[in-house]
């Protein structure tokens, strides 16, 4: 509703402009003040079809029911809230006799040609958006009367969105049956902009033509192939978009385990509830920030960032020292303890907050889509995939240019050589664990704004988290990244064949058995430290 | 060395004699000092089938060092074959009537049975095919995973991933084993009335006596040349690779002998809790297995089954005294059983010195 009155508006004012270029060609409206509803609908169609300045206030009038006509015919009258204008020059005319005057009514055909020609009205709006949504509205609606008023506004129209919505119009309108164009030569150049446009709606067109002709057949059906090819492209293309969200996702979350089991070789059960926990630190930080600072989430979500990592951080610092330092050399033990650990933290959280879902605010800057071409972008996945480098970036340069890093990689590769140089390997492991458990925060600040904080939320991401991890080989970073970018492309390449269930069941069975022909992953690490 | 009878055979003989006690104490008139209420028997022959999933998991964990985080799938399996078995014993008895079709395929407008529910009908078929099944899957899956040497945290995962992805499938009404709902209101067994203590009692001696059954054949399976090799692998892989066995197939035979034993718990367990559905498949569940034989002490064949029974019992109380400590007391007692009691409760037992022998060979990370 407010849309449409939004264009009337414009409407109204472009009429400003040129009602002095008024001129009197009176058919239409002679058809209006006619007793049949056929009239008047072609009446409103001629009227609106002819750009005549008067029609936006006649075709309001019509749909408002303030239009009559005079007892004798002759006038046409606009009721207005301080009497009665003459609808064909736009004046005042003063002492009606209201009684006299016969109102004219809409039928179901006149109401279709009334929205037709506010529509074709909207086309000369001068908002862009308005002339595409009266585009638009001409689609859903094809009538071939209006094609001169759609040469016309394509003649000057500058907006690309406005201009695909009209030469996609104009070539429904040209293919709608009844229109004036008759020659096959007219609908084969339809059929070619509808091809040379492009999507679903193009194609739908394209399925139903009308035409007796079997060249505009033939030619029809070979744009429908061409389009669905194109569209092809770019579902394929929106499904790479997905499966690079899915794998950043994947990514953020394996990549703290990328550390503790691929750098340590501690299986951390507990990865998943300390993802839990950054999510819950995003949910107390970004309440307390908007108590302070109300409305204001975006600061909130980015305060969080550094305090879940820190906090997790440090919890996966005492988390290595009063527990996995004791099992040092027994892998399986250590799973066993991690996973009751994480048993315990999952009842604290649930002790704390309650067993149900809290509400963590999604800020303005990343909620919404913009559209690139025929794919959708979600924000808020685009902020994770750009935050998911960026962690995994950091994480690179931490390892690679940073003191803790080298130090990180020599106890690895060589535990005794690297205390025997006058590292203090217990400090190393406890930090290397620590980033780790902070990097988790950092996937739980990331995954609160894409799923439910809950509780359970580590449960249902530390199966994959790990199939990542063996997946791409461990003890690398980039194996990390491939394994997670390939498994999130493979389910949702699956997702649209099998549904997404059968779809993963699907990837969990191809990681089971790659895991046969490549015990080590897909980047295993070489060297005599591995064969241990 | 020669023993006259030995731990596994008096565990046995414990278990047996002890739900020998408890059934017939419940058949007693209910108002009598010692009678037995049907929930406790009902409550035992569960715990039973538990100690069956843990011994299972004790013979691959305890005495073949594969430290399996799937074994709930096996069990769970051989849990949905029995359940099948008792649905289709429901015959016309359900709340649509169908004499053919269990009542969810009937809510779902299905017109026939699926071709893999033929046979159900019959106890025998069941009955294989709870033995079946579960070997099946664990043969194929541990020829696949022993042939290319997949192992210690590797073999864990994956065997994780293969009961979530069974736990995703069943968890799909169009698997045809009742969806989200699983396999529920069962009527009857072989012709006894699932909700008469007689038969209860009877469940609970035939649990008991399966369990020590598969005691005695597992022990002596562990005294013959397979039980030496087991150990040999266990502790020292590679050396017995290099002397001239053949790990692999050591493994795999322990590994289907053990999902037998787990497939015939859960269909003993499914008869006595009277419903099956996926969450059995559940990973958290099959990890709680494991513990069940951690606190018990993994490496003795009656440590895991009083494992089993203990560590049931105290989720029993805890869960009906105070339900939210329950996670925390299993949660410390996967940590304090792994940090102070490595061998578990069985560990007490035996004098420390004999613990170091234990220690595997091949350590798998660097101290």
């Amino acid at each position: 509703m407010k849309k449409r009155s939004k264009k009337l508006l414009g409407v109204a004012a472009a009429t400003l402009l040129t009602i002095s270029s008024a001129r009197a060609d009176d058919t239409a409206l002679t058809q209006l003040k006619s007793e049949s509803y056929e009239n008047i609908a072609s009446g409103v169609t001629s009227l609106a079809a002819r750009g005549d300045p008067r029609a936006p206030a006649i075709i309001a009038a019509l749909q408002n029911d303030a239009l009559y006509a005079s007892e004798d015919g002759t006038a046409l009258y606009i009721e207005s809230t301080d009497g009665f204008t003459d609808a064909a020059t736009g004046k005042p005319v003063p002492n009606v006799d209201a009684d006299s005057l016969r109102q004219i009514h809409e039928n179901n055909r006149v109401r279709v040609a009334v929205a037709a020609a506010l529509a074709l009205l909207g086309l000369s709006a001068p908002d862009a958006h308005a002339r595409a949504a009266a585009a638009q509205a001409m689609i859903d609606h094809p009538l071939g009367a209006l094609l001169p008023a759609l040469d016309r506004a394509l003649a000057h129209e500058t907006d690309p969105a406005a201009r695909h919505a009209m030469t996609v119009a104009r070539a429904a309108a040209a293919l709608s049956p009844g229109a004036p164009i008759e020659g096959e030569r007219d609908q084969l150049a339809a059929v070619a902009a509808l091809r040379g446009e492009g999507g679903a709606q193009a194609r739908a067109i394209l399925l139903v033509i009308p035409s007796p002709s079997p060249a505009v057949r033939d030619a029809a059906a070979a744009a429908v192939k061409s389009i669905d090819f194109t569209l092809q492209l770019w579902s394929f293309a929106q499904g790479l978009f997905y499966g690079i969200s899915l794998g950043s996702v994947l990514l953020i979350a394996a990549l703290g385990l990328a550390i503790t089991f691929g750098v340590m070789g501690v299986i951390n059960m507990a990865h998943g509830e300390l993802m839990m926990i950054g999510a819950y630190v995003t949910y107390i930080v970004q309440n307390a920030v908007t108590s302070v600072f109300p409305g204001d989430a975006g600061a909130g979500l980015a305060l969080a960032v550094p305090a879940a990592f820190l906090l997790c951080g440090a919890l996966g610092v005492a988390i290595e020292r009063g527990l996995i330092r004791f099992l040092y050399g027994r892998p399986l033990e250590t799973l066993l303890a991690t996973w009751g650990l994480s048993l315990v933290l999952q009842q604290v959280i649930r002790s704390l907050f309650g067993p149900t879902n809290v509400a963590v605010i999604t800020p303005a800057f990343m909620s919404g889509a913009v559209r690139l071409g025929g794919i959708e972008i979600t924000l808020n996945r685009l902020v994770i995939i750009v935050f998911a480098a960026l962690v995994m970036f950091g994480l690179n340069l931490v390892l690679r240019m940073t003191p803790l890093g080298l130090q990180m990689r020599a106890v690895t590769q060589n535990r005794r050589m690297a205390a025997l140089m006058g590292i203090r390997t217990s400090w190393v492991d406890a930090l290397t664990f620590g980033l780790g458990s902070g990097v988790a925060g950092l996937a739980g600040v990331a995954i609160s704004q894409i799923d439910n904080v809950s509780p359970n939320l580590g449960q249902s991401y530390i199966i994959d988290s790990f199939m990542v991890v063996v997946f791409g080989g461990v003890g690398n970073l980039w194996g990390t990244l491939a394994g997670a970018m390939s498994l999130g492309a493979a389910n949702k390449i699956l997702e649209p064949v099998a549904g997404a269930v059968l779809a993963k069941i699907f990837v969990l069975v191809l990681i089971i058995l790659f895991i046969q022909r490549r015990p080590r992953g897909l980047f295993p690490l070489r060297g005599r430290a591995v064969e241990s | 060395m020669k023993r006259d009878i030995s731990a596994p055979d008096w565990c046995a003989l414990a278990v047996a004699a002890g739900a020998l006690v408890l059934a017939l104490l419940s058949l007693l008139p209910a108002d009598g000092a010692l009678h037995v209420p049907a929930f406790a028997v009902g409550l035992a022959g569960k715990y039973l089938a538990y100690a069956l999933l843990a011994l299972s998991v004790n013979l691959v964990w305890g005495f073949a060092g594969i430290l399996t985080l799937g074994h709930a799938a096996f069990f769970a399996l051989g849990g949905y074959t029995m359940g099948m078995y008792l649905m289709r014993e429901i015959g016309s008895r359900g709340v649509y009537a169908n004499p053919d079709l269990p009542d969810f395929m009937v809510f779902l407008s299905w017109d026939h049975l699926p071709w893999y529910w033929y046979g159900f009908a019959h106890l025998p078929f069941a009955l294989l095919m709870a033995l079946l099944v579960p070997a099946a899957l664990a043969g194929a899956f541990g020829w696949l995973a022993f042939r290319s040497r997949v192992s210690g945290v590797y073999l864990s995962i994956i065997t994780q991933a293969l009961t979530y992805a069974l736990m995703l499938a069943f968890f799909r009404n169009d698997m045809g084993f009742g969806g989200n709902n699983g396999l529920t209101d069962f009527k009857d067994v072989a012709g006894f009335d699932l909700h008469q203590p007689s038969t209860r009692a009877g469940l609970l001696m035939l649990t008991a006596l399966v369990l020590a059954g598969c005691l005695v054949l597992s022990r002596m399976i562990l005294d013959s040349r397979l039980g030496q090799l087991l150990v040999a692998v266990r502790d020292a892989e590679s050396r017995t690779r290099f002397i001239g066995y053949r790990p692999e197939h050591v493994k795999l035979v322990i590994w289907v002998f053990s999902a037998l034993v787990a497939g015939l718990g859960g269909a003993l367990y499914v008869t006595q809790v009277g419903i099956i559905n996926p969450g059995e498949f559940a990973p958290g569940n099959s990890i709680e297995a494991v513990i069940w034989v951690a606190v018990g002490g993994r490496g003795t064949l009656w440590g895991p089954v009083l494992g089993a029974l203990l560590v049931n019992l105290g989720k029993t109380l805890f869960t009906g005294l105070l339900p939210e400590l329950w996670l925390y007391a299993l949660g410390a007692l996967f940590i304090l059983t792994t940090l102070f009691l490595p061998r578990g409760l069985a560990g007490l037992r035996r004098p420390p010195a004999l613990v170091a022998e234990i220690t595997p060979v091949d350590s798998e990370a660097p101290p």
